[in-house]
This record gives C-alpha cells, sequence and structure tokens, in this order.
C-alpha cells in the first residue's frame, strides 16, 4: 500500500545501543536528540565526567546525523563546500570543518572522514540534505544520509588507548590526532577523534555490529574504570575543551529569523578554518571582505570569570555599565578549577583590555543574589593535556 | 432613549471588540444584529439537537492575545486549546503526516523524502522572517502614505525600519514574497508533490486564487501570522465552538455597559448635514448616534445601507471594485461515531489534526480550474476536522462534530443562481471525497449543513460568502485596504467608520479590525485609549 515507506512511529526512536544504554540508565533520565532517545545521565553526570577525565567515558553518538559522499568529484564538491583546503586531508585523515551559505555565514561545523580516495563521511549535529544536495549541481558527486545505518560511540578519557589495545585493536597507539583506520575486515572503523578535548576515539560500525561492539568494548574496559556517559557529562567536557555547540553557542544560518543572529566563522573563533587562498568556496567573497575590512560584527569568546558561581545566561559587559554581549555556556570546571564559560561579545570587546564582567545571578535556598564578576578573555581550551596528542598515548 | 453615542452595524467578533472598546472608554454603545443569534462568521449554533456546530469559522489563532487580555475574555468564558497536525491522504493509498512533534513531523516528511525534511528547516525560518514582520502591524492603524502628518510619517519610517533591519536577502525574499505565489514559493524548497500540496493549503484557503496565482504566498502569511499562548503559527479550538470567542466578546462589551439587540436589521445610515446621524431599521424604528460603525464588509455597507447621494461616484466605483469573491463553501456534519481511516496507524495522533484529500499542488490548480469555470471543485481542496476529538462539549460522548471547509465553490454556477439541488450536489461530492478514504464515514452521518457562498451570504452577510470580506491581494492590503485613502477606518461621510474584516488587517477571527477602529474612533473623540498595544515578538 504505502509507496514511501511504512508509517513512522511516534515514539521516540531508539539508537542502535539501547538495549545497552537503557540497561545502564539508572537514573532513567533521557532526552531526545534528533528524535532518539539519549540518555542525559546514567548514574551521576559528575561521576560520569570524572570518567572521562579519570578513566574512559563512553557516548552513544548514533542520531549525530551522518552522510555519505562519493564519486570522482567528492574532492572538489567538499572542497567548494567548506572553508578549509579539503586537499590537505588525505585518505585516512579526519578534518573539523564549517560550512557557510553565500552571505559567509556559518550553516554548521562538523567532520569529515576521509575513508579513502574520492568516499568520504561527514557528520555534524545538525541536518543539512537539502543544502548538501543543492550544492552537488555541476560536480560529480553522491550526498546520501546514513545516520541509522551507522552507529557510533565516543571512547574518550585517558585510558581509552588501553582499552582499545586490550579489545584486540592491534596498532591503535600509533594512530595519531586526527587519524583513522580500520578493524575487523573494514567492519570496524576507528578515529582518533572526540568532543572532550582529551585523549578519545569514535568507533564507527553498521548498526547490526552495535550490541557487539558495546559489549566486547565494556569487557575490555572492565578493569580500566570504563563507564557510560551521558549528554550532561560530555556537555561539561566539551565547554572544558573550548568546543563549540551548534544551536548553543551559535546558530545555524538557515535557522536564522532576526536579522543579524547569524555568525561568520571568523565571528566565532573559527577564522584558522577559512582558506582565502584556496579555490572558490561557499561564502568566500563575503569572508574575504569581512577580513579585509575587518568588518566582523561580532567575537566568540572563552572567559575564565573570578570566583566561582557559573555565568550561566549571564550578560557580560565592558567595564560594569556597558552591555557588549552575552554568555552561552558556562560551568565550573572541574579539572581546571576555574568558573569558565563561553561568550559572545560585540567585536572590539573581546580583549583584556575592555575589562569585561558577567553578571551573575545565582541562588542559595530559593533566594537570588548578583554579582558583577571580572572576566579574563583566554586564547588556548580551559583543558588541553598533553596525552590528547601524545602518539602512542599512556595506558591512563 | 433610542439614542446612542455610538451604533455599530452587526454583532460579529469585530463590531463586537469595536463596541467593547468603545464601551470600556465610557460610550453609551448599542451594537445591532439582523439574526436572533450574535457572532457573524464566529458562531456556535446548534443546529442538531445536543450537537453544537462552529458552523462557519471553525478555528482560531488569529485572535490577537493582547485583545483577549485586555477584555478579560478568559473570565469571560473564552478557552482556547491548541491542536497540532495534518494529514493528507494520497490517491495511492499513502498519506503524508504532520505533527505536533518537530522530530516526528521530520521524519515523517522523509519518509517521502528527505531531502524536503531538511529543506523545511529554511522553509519555516524564511516564512517565519515574513510573519514577524506582518506581525508587528496588525494592532496598528495603516498610516497613509501620501500624508504628512506626524503619525503617517512616524508609521511610515517604521515600516521603513521594519525593512531597513533585514539582511540584504530578506529584503529582496520579502519584495519578491508578497508578489508572488504559494506554488512558485513552495517550489523553491520542497521537490515533493505531496509535501507542497499540504503546505499550500494555506495559501489558498479563503481566497479565489490558485497556487500558481501571484498573491497566494501572502495568504499563507496570513495562516501563520496567528498564534496560541506565544506559539506562533499554532492553531486551537475555542471551547464550545467560535461562537465562544464571540459570547465571550459580548459578555465584557456587555459588562462595560453595552448593548446588543438581536434582530434589529439596519436598513439605511442617516446621514445629516453630511454627518452620520444614526441608522433607520428594517423594522422602521430609528436609532440615532453621531458615531456609526459598520461591521459590514464594505461593499455591503457604501452600496447596500446607505444612500449614494451621500457618498462620491469615484468612492462608490472603488467600493465596486473591491474584490470580494466567494471562494469557499462548508460542510457542518454530525456523526454517530468516529470515522475510521483505514490508511492511518491504529492510535494516530494525526485523527486530531486537519485533514485534507488533495495530494498535489496540480490537482489544486485543476480544483481552481472549476471554479474559474463557475461550478464547483470535482476534487476539491477539503480542511477536515473533527473537533470533538479534542473539544468535550461540542457533541454528547462518543458522537462527533465534523467541520468541512470546501474550496473551490463560486459564488455563481454555470447554470444561474445555487439552487437547492446543486447545494446538495456540492455537498455530495465533498462526502464522496471523504469516503474514498473512510469507508465507515457516510453511514456515521446523522445531520448535514450544507453552505455555500449563496447561504453564507443570505445568512450572515458576507458578500459571495468571501470569508476574508474582500481578497487578502497586495493590492488591497495594509494602506490599500478596503480603499486607497481610506483605510484609517474612518469612512468619507464624518462620525461613519468602517471595522470589518475588510479593512487592515483583513479577515480571520483577529479582532484587530474592530479594535483598531475603536482607537482610532476614540482618538477623534479625544477619548483615552483603550485599545492595547501590540506586545512585541521581541
Amino acid at each position: 500500500m504505502s509507496v514511501a515507506g511504512k508509517p513512522v512511529s511516534e515514539r521516540v526512536l531508539r539508537t542502535a545501543f539501547y538495549s545497552r544504554t537503557s540497561e545502564a540508565n539508572l537514573l532513567n533520565k533521557w532526552h531526545s536528540w534528533r528524535g532518539y532517545t539519549t540518555a542525559d545521565a546514567y548514574y551521576d553526570a559528575s561521576i560520569e565526567y570524572f570518567a572521562c577525565r579519570n578513566a574512559t567515558g563512553v557516548f552513544d553518538l548514533c542520531p549525530m546525523t551522518k552522510y555519505r559522499i562519493t564519486g570522482p568529484d567528492a574532492l572538489a564538491y567538499l572542497d567548494r563546500l567548506v572553508t578549509r583546503d579539503m586537499t590537505r586531508i588525505k585518505p585516512g585523515r579526519v578534518a573539523y570543518a564549517v560550512w557557510c551559505n553565500d552571505a559567509g555565514k556559518v550553516i554548521d561545523d562538523g567532520t569529515i572522514f576521509h575513508l579513502s580516495q574520492g568516499e568520504y563521511r561527514l557528520c555534524a549535529y545538525g541536518r543539512h540534505l537539502a543544502w548538501l544536495l543543492a550544492a552537488t549541481l555541476g560536480f560529480d558527486v553522491s550526498v546520501e544520509e546514513e545516520t541509522d545505518e551507522i552507529a557510533a560511540l565516543a571512547v574518550q578519557g585517558p585510558t581509552s588507548c588501553a582499552i582499545l589495545k586490550d579489545m584486540g585493536l592491534d596498532g591503535i597507539e600509533n594512530l595519531k590526532p586526527f587519524g583513522l583506520t580500520h578493524f575487523d575486515h573494514g567492519q570496524l572503523m576507528v578515529s582518533r577523534t572526540g568532543f572532550t578535548g582529551d585523549l578519545g576515539y569514535e568507533l564507527w560500525v553498521e548498526r547490526r555490529f552495535a550490541e557487539n561492539l558495546w559489549d566486547r568494548l565494556f569487557e575490555a574496559g572492565r578493569l580500566r574504570g570504563i563507564r557510560a556517559m551521558g549528554g550532561d557529562a560530555l556537555d561539561m567536557a566539551r565547554i572544558e575543551a573550548g568546543f563549540l555547540q551548534a544551536e548553543v553557542d551559535f546558530l545555524p544560518a538557515d535557522q536564522v529569523v532576526r536579522p543579524g543572529r547569524a555568525r561568520s566563522p571568523y565571528e566565532l573563533g573559527l577564522g584558522w578554518l577559512v582558506d582565502l587562498e584556496k579555490a572558490n568556496f561557499n561564502g568566500r567573497r563575503a569572508l574575504a571582505r569581512e577580513k579585509a575590512e575587518g568588518s566582523s560584527v561580532w567575537q566568540m569568546v572563552k572567559l575564565v570569570i573570578e570566583g566561582n558561581k557559573p555565568a550561566d545566561a549571564s550578560y557580560i559587559y565592558a567595564g560594569t555599565r556597558k552591555q557588549v554581549g552575552f554568555v552561552t555556556s558556562a560551568m565550573w570546571s572541574p579539572v581546571a578549577k576555574q568558573n569558565i564559560a563561553l561568550a559572545t561579545v560585540k567585536a572590539p570587546y573581546g580583549n583584556n583590555e575592555s575589562n569585561l564582567h558577567a553578571e551573575i545571578y545565582y541562588q542559595r535556598e530559593l533566594h537570588w543574589s548578583r554579582v558583577m564578576a571580572r572576566c579574563e578573555v583566554v586564547d588556548k581550551p580551559f583543558w588541553d593535556p598533553p596525552r590528547r596528542r601524545a602518539t602512542p598515548p599512556a595506558d591512563y | 432613549m433610542n439614542s446612542y453615542d455610538a451604533i455599530v452595524i452587526g454583532a460579529g467578533h469585530n463590531g463586537l471588540t469595536n463596541a467593547a472598546f468603545l464601551a470600556k472608554a465610557g460610550l453609551k454603545v448599542v451594537v445591532l444584529e439582523k439574526n436572533d443569534y450574535i457572532g457573524g462568521a464566529a458562531v456556535s449554533r446548534e443546529l442538531h439537537k445536543d450537537w453544537i456546530y462552529s458552523n462557519c469559522s471553525y478555528v482560531c489563532s488569529l485572535l490577537r492575545p493582547e485583545i483577549f487580555q485586555a477584555l478579560d475574555l478568559a473570565r469571560h468564558g473564552l478557552q482556547v486549546t491548541p491542536y497540532g497536525g495534518s494529514v493528507t491522504f494520497m490517491r495511492n493509498g499513502d498519506y503524508l503526516g504532520s505533527y505536533w512533534d518537530h522530530e516526528v513531523a521530520h521524519r515523517e516528511m522523509a519518509r517521502h523524502s528527505r531531502h524536503d525534511a531538511d529543506a523545511y528547516q529554511r522553509f519555516a525560518a524564511e516564512t517565519m522572517r515574513q510573519t514577524r514582520f506582518i506581525r508587528d502591524f496588525l494592532l496598528r492603524t495603516p498610516p497613509d502614505p501620501t500624508s504628512f502628518r506626524y503619525r503617517d510619517i512616524k508609521e511610515l519610517l517604521a515600516i521603513g525600519r521594519r525593512v531597513l533591519e533585514m539582511d540584504e536577502e530578506a529584503i529582496y525574499d520579502t519584495l519578491r514574497f508578497w508578489t508572488m505565489s504559494i506554488g512558485d514559493y513552495l517550489d523553491e524548497f520542497f521537490e515533493c508533490d505531496v509535501i507542497k500540496a499540504s503546505l499550500a493549503g494555506s495559501g489558498i484557503i479563503g481566497t479565489a486564487l490558485g497556487p500558481y496565482s501571484p498573491g497566494s504566498a501572502y495568504v499563507l502569511l496570513h495562516h501563520y501570522m496567528g498564534e496560541v499562548d506565544g506559539n506562533i503559527g499554532a492553531w486551537g479550538f475555542a471551547r464550545g465552538g467560535m461562537g465562544g470567542v464571540s459570547n465571550a466578546i459580548a459578555s465584557a462589551l456587555q459588562a462595560f455597559g453595552g448593548e446588543i439587540r438581536k434582530e434589529a436589521e439596519v436598513q439605511q445610515i442617516i446621514v445629516r448635514n453630511g454627518k452620520a446621524a444614526g441608522v433607520a431599521l428594517a423594522s422602521g424604528e430609528e436609532v440615532s448616534a453621531p458615531i456609526v460603525v459598520s461591521n459590514l464588509d464594505v461593499r455591503r455597507t457604501f452600496l447596500n445601507v446607505m444612500d449614494e447621494k451621500d457618498l462620491d461616484s469615484r468612492f462608490l466605483e472603488r467600493v465596486r471594485n473591491f474584490h470580494i469573491r466567494g471562494s469557499s463553501g462548508k460542510l457542518n456534519i454530525a456523526l454517530d461515531g468516529l470515522p475510521t481511516f483505514p490508511a492511518l496507524p491504529k492510535g494516530s495522533s494525526l485523527m486530531h489534526s486537519d485533514m485534507h484529500f488533495i495530494d498535489s499542488l496540480e490537482r489544486i490548480e485543476r480544483a481552481y480550474d472549476d471554479w474559474k469555470n463557475k461550478t464547483w471543485s470535482r476534487d476539491p481542496y477539503v480542511d477536515m476536522l473533527i473537533p470533538t476529538l479534542t473539544d468535550p462539549t461540542m457533541a454528547p460522548p462518543g458522537k462527533h462534530f465534523m467541520s468541512c471547509f470546501v474550496q473551490y465553490c463560486p459564488p455563481e454556477l454555470d447554470t444561474g443562481e445555487w439552487t437547492d439541488q446543486d447545494r446538495d450536489a456540492f455537498g455530495k461530492t465533498v462526502i464522496d471525497q471523504i469516503s474514498e478514504y473512510s469507508p465507515d464515514f457516510k453511514d456515521l452521518i446523522l445531520h448535514v449543513e450544507i453552505r455555500t457562498p449563496r447561504e453564507l451570504e443570505q445568512e450572515i452577510g458576507l458578500t459571495e460568502g468571501n470569508i476574508f470580506q474582500g481578497e487578502l491581494t497586495m493590492d488591497q492590503l495594509m494602506f490599500n485596504r478596503p480603499i486607497p485613502g481610506f483605510a484609517q477606518y474612518r469612512a468619507p461621510v464624518k462620525g461613519l467608520y468602517m471595522c470589518s474584516s475588510s479593512t487592515h488587517p483583513g479577515g480571520g477571527v483577529m479582532a484587530a479590525p474592530g479594535a483598531n477602529a475603536a482607537r482610532e474612533i476614540l482618538a477623534d473623540l479625544k477619548r483615552p485609549n483603550t485599545v492595547p498595544e501590540n506586545f512585541g515578538d521581541d
């Protein structure tokens, strides 16, 4: 009867690891991520967070949108799509990238895996098939969504390499950051990537191998502190790493309604991803102009804030009177022992000469108080351990 | 004793709203209604024992929350419950659902086209951009672009500022949007027929435009610019039917000391010394007031209940040229039980949503061709709902009321005037279409009220049965609505005002025209304003 496939369920979808994540989820705390049930926390967010900083945390990233990009023009297509030079990303390498609309505003960020010659996987937070297909005009390339077909786990933390070795992934210790390799006759792809700013890997399999992968991994990690990690813990780790979250720290340009709410890569502190020297790419003209004229309106800054009150949803002031921006992500960092935040401020104020302050509201026994806390603009990630880059990494 | 500060002609929701704000300001007001019930097209009627029909308008979104609040309509009994989603049944046995839940909606669209499911995001953002633009002007009097008065210049600048605030691309898009067709607009985002068909309905409902007629994209906006509790674009049911809206406004009016007289049909607006002086009723009675407000559409106001001698001929010519074309009909059905739609999964939430039975823009365009040929559409666009799945007050438990808005339906047939036989054949066309997707539907029918433009005009005075009291095309919007130079609710005769949907911002159960007109009247009387300002989205 049905021409377009069987009716969709109105129930929230289950990821390929649901049988395992539901077993592990003692709190029964879930949220819907792109329609898939995803754990907020399994036992306690801070314990899970410390697992990924001290041992290994495992995050189910199946709902991440995934596209398979193949064809003779795959490289040329991607090079026109994103702002960075894709010709430098050889097979077996992964690139973090952003792509812009014609006005040079960021549609999304994501990672591009060069699986083999002419074959790529693009992973993004948002869903962009309409944009990606429109951009195929003139290229001999095929773009297919494979979100539901590919299951993936992030395995993050100081013991992650040792666990993967114990799992039998021979030579995994030689995989460099942003490298990818295959095991099990190509059935398992492992990339040294992640959203925690720490030593870590991401494991990718076809959906049917998912449960087996989980079981092998947890068996191998039993003695090395492996734990399932929910979205709350991951969010803490990514803020410490200074990673931006789409729809939190910036709004994808194709969702923007109000004028001036979209951001260029420069405005997001991602100017290092823009290569104006390479061949033409989407948004190049606008970005070249923005750079030449210094016309960026906004600046994304990493802030270390005085005191210990998290600056969630705070206004940022130059001095203590002039409002110049707002915080998009904030937390007390347990590893850095710092009060940290990602904030958007008007471009001229993103420096320490501006004497930035955060207006912080905090609650104690129901009563609200307010403090104006001094902010220091920092360049480096709040958490950036050497093990993140060490090859081979230590066992713990 | 037959003397008032103001007379409002017609107890539709705009007339009642206008009167309520005048009464709130302390004026002695009477609303004169020709029927023995109030509400006009926002009405609940028991036309089958124990069944309450929303027999004209049937859903609520546009009613301005500022008015809801200012007239304290909650205390006067109005409750609006949101409902969500829609379903479009397809000829091949499949269907396209649009679900309340964003993710389920995406998944369902992706079942038909993954491209379109992702394209919806940009469509929604661009459409919201246009929606926000117009929402700012709903509770404002349109500026006169030829005037140099301070307030007109100020208001023109406000429009200009809203335009200039947009990004360059958005300005280009806006200029295109206001004149393009809904079909062309949708074609720019989507590739899948049924997805386009399901979204196009909002671009044609209530208008004599087809999906590829220029100007129909704006009509989409007119259906998206409402809200339920700040949820922009959402629609809801007024508990107890759409009469709940009119009854609550009437109750507010009476609480402010205003009067309503039913079965008091106005035959003539009396003009003395170039000023409005009152009205003469069909009964021969005269009611006097220095302010007369007409909630009749602009054609009926100036051509039916006024003496042409009191008006200038160029003005009357413009009134005659005002487009107010009938394009729709309505079936109201009492059901002995809930019909089943076998294409839908058991327990589907889509049963609570709008249902449509036409799955491509081409079919809708063909339906429009029938209208041009002066017949009702053989394969119509039906917007069908079963409010009793949400509202327990409209039918006995387990029984249902079904509302079917039908397009296209011409005001006059190729064979001449509508006859009762034509009307019944029109009704059969609709029932047959629904039956194709619901085999048990016909057997559940207890009573049907069929309304063609003929009934809509005769019973509630909508010229040609046009639900918006005038086409919503660019030439008849903002400062051109209803007549260029007369968009600020004042008629050419001193003391005479217009407050119907023929005026800005147009049709729908919005109450904004009634409120805007009241603000102008109070300004002329140098009375304190009682009409609220726009809440503002930001």
